[in-house]
């Protein structure tokens, strides 16, 4: 290949562990007797229920519709009866339950009628819209809506698209044994977002230890009528990171706090183009997606897997063993535990790993950090780790956010380097929920401040309203009694309106500067946290221009 | 537990091992040069950096076999002992380790809290406190050779003058000298050369070098160090080549070479971040050099190496990295 790589800074060499799962061809995992579908399976808001309990739903049926500007839709993975819409264990970090939709399959795996989307002759607006109907999120990890991302918005086009297929984890393979059977699908999805976002330039970018699978892109690349780079990238841990991706690719680094398009340039995973191709070609929403299961198992493998299967059905599927000591979804690096197998795939699934104590022994007792900066040599963000873990530990996270704590994308480069085995991301994650906690607070308190203050202003304007009555009452009576012309009676209002003025603009004032003075400190945050901040600050808009509007009121009359 | 769940395999203890492995060439040089003498000082550090080490954790309250078994407690012992003059007494052994231990590293919060080299600290207390035990050297085997009864020491003679016996008064005579140091200041250095100590300097260059190749240490350390050494020698060599010493000359100097891949690379007290660690480096060199030019004591690395310790936090806050798609210039005040 022709084109100069760069080299992002930082970075680890884990073994790869891939061989076991990547040479057994996909196997179709069986249908569940029961399904349960998380509505919250995507970054931004979840979806909300389009079905009732006892209601009978077919396969690839809206059950749930996206709800806001960043959501997407749920879908029935197979015919059924639903049984049950309540809070079910899921597949999260905090073991928490979440609202799910449970389906008890009747085994016919109907089919609701669909059919391909004519995308050349839609409009981008309407087949956006199609998508986010469709379910369709990103299957890289991030889960982040398409729909969204395939929208180039006011630059009218994005010029360079990268397709992920770095799948730098170790033991996960569902991109790997993706490219090597479905390279034309891939590429037609490809098709699909070059046409959404009007990229002129297109690289796909695949982890050189992947041979079978860069060769089996470059020949479906081959017959395409437009220009696709597929582009063999150096093997590092976490060169398939977006940021990444895009340096070793670009040489480009997105700016910190920003988007990558604000650079030009969209990232999607293979598995998301994919899925793109189902939903377009074949009118298929996203129900199902690649699964490996990995690791402690008889027969590592990737599975097909409809989404809301239960895990333990795929780790019996894969051959289960004596000596299991836990179960990721993910892979070693970034992966989250599971509290309990019963909890569904969902589309973030790309990896089951089974743990064993042998292949992943218990982590050593950590030792005092003696500032060896390994963890900042293997940063990929640049970052320096020693820092960052001491403010987060002594509790000063104001420090911590000056490092750019936010700019920190939990890859676990540090912790695994460091020789005193100190579990770094978890202290950044600490301080992260942390400041976010205290920032929720913060908001809180700002509502209740101001409303506060406008009960006390309230309470002023209906005693002046009252004093101004009163006034005028006395007025009138002083006139009636004394037939005075009221010459003065005229001056009191105006001297009250006078007055209601600048309280009222000394409230727009105050307003205006506390607005300005407002900590900056979510400029850093992830995207999709931006997106939450942005929508509780929206609705806090709407709650203050609800609260204004009796002043406004006020002021015509 | 959350992620990750795999870490390569590194460890405090692979990291310390590695230096006390580097300092085997310095210490065989040593040997070489002075006579197996340095084994026993070597050997009382550690047993008394062992011992208070274990003491100081019992005290604190934290389990004594992860921390012991990290090597660092060793690691102090051997640089000092290894500054320390060829036969000092027992007690200033004991007492310096003891002090490094104990004030240094301990009392400061142990392993990766000390604000000082617990080396450099041991070494300032025993020079400031015993100047007279501290700047006897016994001279290098070629040197003491050239005296009537100039033989080496044995193990057992070597460890007879560190605990106290008496020696024949010849052999004291012949070990007792001014130390390398001073003779550099003293401008005898002109028959120093090519005696040996240039290959105690080789020594030590050698296993800091592999400490380098293991990425144990940075490059910008020693090369800043290095070059700090060079660079003050140099302009006051250019200026006054008959008061001051050759810039080559001061560079390959023991205790220069020691502290440029062993003392000044300690990352507890060291700085952290890549412009930081150059600063360290040059500052170190540059004082080290006004310390030996124009200070009361033969050398400078201690102070040099303390005075550097107390700047970095200063370092580290104004030389922080750019940040991955951050701005090119960091406006921080």
């Amino acid at each position: 290949m022709s084109r100069e790589l760069f080299t992002f800074k930082g970075g680890v060499h884990p073994s790869g562990h891939k061989e076991a799962s990547n040479t057994r061809p996909i196997h179709p995992a069986p249908l569940p007797k029961t399904l349960v579908i998380p509505l919250r399976q995507h970054i931004g808001n979840p979806a909300k229920p389009r079905v009732s309990v006892g209601e009978r739903v077919l396969k690839g049926q809206m059950i749930a519709a996206a709800s806001g500007a960043i959501s997407t839709a749920v879908h029935a993975s197979s015919s059924g009866v639903v049984t049950a819409i309540d809070e079910q264990p899921v597949p999260h970090i905090s073991g928490l339950a979440d609202l799910c939709i449970t389906i008890k399959t009747d085994g016919r795996d109907e089919w609701i009628p669909h059919a391909p989307l004519d995308y050349q002759t839609m409009t981008a607006a309407d087949l956006r819209l199609r998508l986010r109907d469709m379910g369709l999120a990103g299957l890289g990890g991030a889960v982040f809506p398409s729909a969204v991302k395939l929208d180039p918005g006011t630059a009218q086009t994005c010029p360079t698209l990268i397709i992920n297929g770095g799948e730098c984890e170790p033991w996960i393979t569902c991109d790997d044994v993706l490219m090597r059977s479905h390279a034309d699908e891939i590429l037609q999805g490809t098709a699909i977002m070059r046409h959404l976002l009007g990229s002129s330039e297109i690289l796909i970018g695949i982890e050189d230890n992947k041979p079978e699978a860069l060769d089996a892109m470059r020949a479906a690349a081959a017959k395409l009528d437009f220009a696709v780079e597929v582009i063999a990238v150096p093997a590092c841990y976490p060169g398939g990171g977006a940021k990444q991706m895009i340096e070793t690719l670009t040489g480009k680094q997105v700016p910190s706090g920003k988007l990558s398009t604000d650079i030009g340039i969209q990232v999607f995973n293979v598995g998301t183009a994919h899925a793109l191709a189902r939903a377009v070609h074949h009118g298929e929403p996203l129900i199902s997606r690649l699964v490996t299961v990995t690791g402690h198992v008889l027969r590592p493998q990737n599975f097909e897997v409809l989404i809301g299967t239960p895990m333990h059905l795929l780790i019996t599927l894969a051959g289960d063993r004596e000596g299991m000591s836990g179960v990721l979804m993910g892979g070693p690096m970034m992966g989250m535990p599971m509290p309990d197998l019963e909890v569904p795939v969902i589309k973030a699934t790309n990896c089951i790993l089974v743990k064993s104590d042998a292949l992943f022994p218990p982590l050593p007792r950590a030792l005092p950090c003696i500032r060896c900066t390994r963890c900042a040599d293997a940063c990929p963000a640049e970052l320096q780790p020693q820092e960052l873990f001491r403010f987060a530990k002594a509790g000063d996270f104001g420090r911590a956010q000056e490092y750019h704590l936010f700019d920190c994308i939990e890859c676990g480069c540090c912790s695994y380097v460091c020789p005193s085995h100190i579990p770094l991301v978890d202290f950044y994650r600490y301080a992260k929920s942390e400041i976010w906690a205290h920032e929720k607070d913060k908001q809180a308190a700002d509502l209740a401040r101001e409303r506060h203050e406008f009960r006390l202003f309230r309470q002023e304007r209906e005693k002046a309203e009252k004093a101004e009555k009163l006034a005028a009452k006395a007025q009138a009576k002083r006139a009636e009694l004394t037939a005075t012309p009221a010459a003065s009676g005229a001056a009191t209002p105006t001297e009250a309106d006078a007055k209601k003025a600048l309280i009222a603009a000394a409230l727009a004032r105050a307003q205006a500067k506390k607005a300005e003075a407002a900590p900056q400190n979510t400029d850093n945050l992830s995207p999709d946290t931006q997106h939450e901040i942005a929508e509780i600050e929206a609705r806090r808009a709407k709650i203050l221009e609800l609260a204004r509007q009796p002043l406004e009121s006020e002021e015509k009359t | 537990m959350p992620s990750p769940f795999i870490l390569d395999r590194s460890s405090v203890t692979q990291i310390m091992a590695w230096v006390l492995v580097a300092l085997l060439p310095g210490i065989g040089a040593y040997v070489w040069l002075f006579g197996p003498g340095i084994l026993v000082t070597l050997t009382l550090a550690t047993v008394t950096a062992l011992a208070a080490e274990t003491a100081m954790l019992k005290a604190r309250g934290y389990p004594a076999k992860p921390f012991l078994t990290d090597l660092s407690a060793i690691v102090t012992a051997w640089l000092l002992a290894l500054s320390l003059p060829s036969l000092a007494p027992w007690w200033l052994i004991i007492t310096g380790t003891l002090f490094a231990i104990v004030v240094a590293k301990h009392l400061y919060g142990g392993l990766g809290q000390n604000i000082f080299n617990p080396a450099m600290i041991g070494y300032a207390v025993l020079i400031v406190s015993f100047p007279v035990q501290m700047t006897q050297w016994a001279g290098p085997l070629e040197l003491t050779s050239l005296d009537s009864s100039g033989v080496h020491l044995t193990l057992a003679q070597s460890a007879a003058v560190i605990f106290g016996s008496d020696l024949p008064k010849a052999t004291l005579d012949a070990i007792t000298m001014a130390t390398p140091l001073d003779v550099l200041r003293t401008g005898l250095h002109q028959q120093m050369t090519g005696v040996g100590f240039e290959w105690l300097a080789a020594a030590f260059l050698l296993g800091g070098l592999l400490l380098w190749a293991l990425r144990i240490i940075s490059w910008q350390v020693p090369l800043a160090f290095l070059a700090g050494i060079w660079l003050t020698a140099g302009f006051l060599h250019f200026f006054d080549a008959g008061r001051f010493g050759a810039p080559w000359f001061h560079l390959f100097t023991p205790s220069v070479m020691l502290c440029a891949f062993f003392i000044a690379t300690d990352p507890v007290s060291g700085a952290t971040t890549p412009r930081g660690k150059l600063v360290f480096g040059l500052g170190a060199g540059f004082l080290t050099m006004v310390i030996r030019t124009w200070g009361g004591f033969p050398d400078g690395v201690a102070f040099a190496i303390l005075l550097m310790n107390v700047c970095v936090p200063l370092i580290d806050q104004y030389t922080q990295p750019r940040i991955y798609g951050g701005a090119r210039k960091e406006p921080r005040a």
